[in-house]
């Protein structure tokens, strides 16, 4: 009886382990945008684009937005300590360093009350300005910038 | 026998004379050698993170900014920012140092909150060093003279043909913070 008991645990055991052994696990593999990656590897990084070193101020493309950065802000900090950008961008400093003044929605509270200092929730520059670098748009498109901004 | 060696020893003798001479210039040689050798010990970037309050704090914020990792591998080590090449600047340095070792004796900026709190008073030291020595340890490397305009994108040479040029401003007064993060800067001019 003990020996039927224990041939009984065996058997079934290894009928067990081999059904599991049979289920496959979808890997992912879905063709994104970012290319194809499985789930048990990781895909290398793409390479790093080389930000515009230098450049008078680039044209907006729509009403509304935020005018992009046309230089590097390699190790340009913004914290509660200090705030590179506005070293010259800040009214105070602007006439002298030739920079773009930032615009007076910039004192404003969410709650529509002007300060007379940056709002802090406008303080973190890089939220909204960012830098450029020569990259194809991922996918196709048929925006027209607009004309009236200054675009050709 | 024992009072011949006595005179001997008692009356002066050119040979002793030269004896003397050549102790005091070989021992002179061992202890300026020694000391000039301690001195360029005192002078590495081992030697600075030796201690965790230089390791943990600015030598890890250092190690994100351009004078650790840049294109061309060169690379600013603490002394050639922090202390002076020319020998009598560098003795001056190093003496003043010692209220630095008697800081880190009494454990003045031990964790990092006493660190950031200390942050502001050890900055404006080594900016007012700076200011009053024209940047040298910045011009040891970055000479005016051979700088390329051409090669300079349109803000720098703005500011460098103008206020750099004129002497009206150094280095320091423009390039806070470039291997360091910054104190809280209420008050700081340009800023």
């Amino acid at each position: 009886m003990k020996l039927l008991t224990l041939a009984i645990a065996v058997v079934s055991t290894v009928i067990v382990l081999s059904v599991t052994a049979q289920e496959t696990v979808n890997p992912g593999g879905l063709a994104t945008i970012r290319g194809v990656a499985t789930i048990d590897e990781t895909r290398p990084a793409e390479k790093l684009k080389r930000v515009i070193k230098d450049k008078n101020p680039i044209a907006r493309n729509y009403v509304h937005q935020p005018p992009v950065v046309p230089h590097q802000i390699r190790g340009y900090r913004v914290d509660l300590n200090s705030n590179k950008c506005l070293s010259c961008h800040s009214w105070k400093y602007a006439a002298e360093t030739g920079a773009t003044k930032i615009s007076l929605t910039h004192f404003e509270t969410r709650d529509g009350k002007t300060l007379s200092d940056v709002s802090p929730r406008r303080y973190f520059c890089s939220q909204c300005h960012v830098t450029q670098a020569d990259a194809a748009p991922l996918v196709d498109n048929t925006f027209e910038p607009v004309e009236s901004l200054g675009n050709e | 026998m024992l009072k011949n060696l006595w005179t001997f020893l008692k009356s002066p003798n050119s040979a002793a004379l030269w004896f003397i001479l050549a102790i005091g210039f070989a021992g002179g040689v061992i202890f300026w050698g020694g000391f000039n050798t301690a001195l360029e010990v005192t002078n590495t970037e081992e030697f600075c993170i030796s201690c965790h309050e230089m390791e943990n704090n600015v030598y890890e914020e250092y190690r994100e900014t351009i004078h650790y990792a840049n294109r061309s591998g060169v690379r600013a080590t603490c002394p050639d920012c922090h202390v002076p090449k020319k020998w009598t600047d560098k003795i001056v340095r190093k003496i003043a140092a010692s209220k630095e070792v008697w800081g880190k004796l009494t454990g003045l900026i031990d964790t990092r909150e006493e660190f950031v709190n200390h942050r502001r008073s050890m900055a404006e030291r080594e900016w007012k060093r700076m200011k009053e020595n024209d940047s040298l340890e910045c011009r040891n490397c970055h000479n005016f003279e051979y700088m390329d305009f051409s090669e300079q994108g349109n803000r720098s040479v703005k500011m460098h043909s103008d206020a750099l040029a004129s002497g009206e401003k150094t280095c320091i007064d423009c390039h806070k913070g470039i291997a360091h993060e910054l104190p809280d800067m209420k008050g700081v001019e340009h800023w």
